[in-house]
């Protein structure tokens, strides 16, 4: 079954405070969209050392989402952007990870 | 303690916020999303305590702490785990936490912080590289150019590059192509005046006109600096 994001991290964190958890998706739905654009732009620009970046950045999130399984794609896919190659299936994997966390912060 | 968060995420940033406000031991002096605002802080505000992420794009947290002289103590945070043993090196770093962080996790390693006594901060240089001893070598280099030897006057060159088993010696005036390597010329220069920022470039700090990136402009010349040699060239600079 696929993993799917969720609040335990961010719940644990906040200790029940609604306004810090507000603010902290405030702040992760300002900056995921830019980190995604960031690793898709440099993915188009064969810069895979920058994507490998985008990707570790965007690794934390994922795992501030509970991911933890996804986690591991993410180091996966980091590790072969930094050697310069982009796996397909780590890629696809990726993407789906990304389109999970970007509906979830949406609705969120 | 006096802290300041250093971590070019926002989300990071304020997670760690968020953790600082639950200790009464702390109190978060500054926030910054990249290590030279933060070396600017550190000139002008006594901190006690960083909490520095180690991968940032262009200056990275090791980079970081090789270029302050007095690092006060140092928690490194972090997504990789692989950055441990690296990050023991250094005498100024407390632990080593690894993201996302929890209350619990945290919470230990400020009271490691808070029994942690570093070696005496003035004379410890363990964060910072041994400098070579200057060279006594005067003001002058001779090259040997088709079987002359030919005088430079040592503080007008600006830039030496490496060209396969020559080098390209530029000073204001002319340029030499000498058969030597850079290994035997670094050994020839001052160290105060010279620094290698690139395996191919050496450059004389003295005349740079400004840096940008990962690129210092010298004269007309744009020269790259590798990721090693930053700490070592932003360390040699007069910081406002």
């Amino acid at each position: 079954m696929e993993e799917k994001p969720n609040y335990s991290y961010i719940s644990q964190l906040s200790g029940g405070d609604k306004n810090f958890e507000e603010q902290l998706l405030d702040v992760v739905r300002l900056e995921l969209p830019l980190e995604i654009e960031n690793y898709k732009n440099h993915l188009k620009t064969t810069d895979f050392m920058r994507a490998g970046d985008d990707v570790h950045k965007i690794k934390h999130k994922i795992s501030i989402l509970g991911l933890e399984k996804s986690y591991q794609v993410a180091i996966d896919h980091e590790d072969k952007l930094r050697e310069g190659v982009v796996d397909p299936e780590l890629f696809s994997q990726f993407e789906k990870i990304l389109d999970a966390m970007t509906t979830f912060i949406q609705k969120a | 303690m006096q802290c300041i968060i250093v971590d070019d995420e926002a989300t990071a940033r304020a997670i760690l916020k968020k953790l600082a406000s639950n200790n009464e031991e702390l109190e978060i002096q500054a926030e910054f999303s990249n290590a030279i605002q933060a070396i600017k802080h550190l000139n002008q505000h006594q901190v006690d305590l960083i909490f520095l992420d180690i991968h940032m794009p262009d200056f990275t947290g090791f980079d970081f702490i090789q270029t302050i002289k007095n690092p006060p103590k140092i928690i490194l945070s972090t997504s990789d785990r692989n950055f441990a043993i690296e990050a023991f090196e250094y005498d100024c770093i407390v632990d080593y936490l690894v993201k996302p962080i929890t209350q619990e996790r945290f919470d230990k390693a400020i009271k490691k912080a808070l029994k942690f006594s570093p070696k005496d901060n003035i004379n410890d240089v363990s964060s910072e590289k041994v400098e070579a001893t200057p060279k006594d070598s005067g003001n002058d280099l001779y090259v040997n150019i088709d079987r002359r030897l030919i005088k430079i006057d040592i503080p007008s060159i600006y830039l030496i590059e490496a060209r396969g088993d020559y080098i390209l010696i530029k000073t204001s005036a002319k340029n030499y192509t000498v058969h030597s390597t850079m290994k035997k010329i670094e050994e020839k220069l001052p160290d105060h005046l010279f620094l290698k920022i690139h395996r191919s470039f050496i450059i004389n700090v003295d005349r740079i006109i400004d840096i940008e990136d990962n690129s210092v402009l010298i004269e007309k010349d744009v020269i790259p600096v590798s990721r090693s040699s930053r700490p070592e060239l932003m360390k040699r600079l007069n910081l406002l």
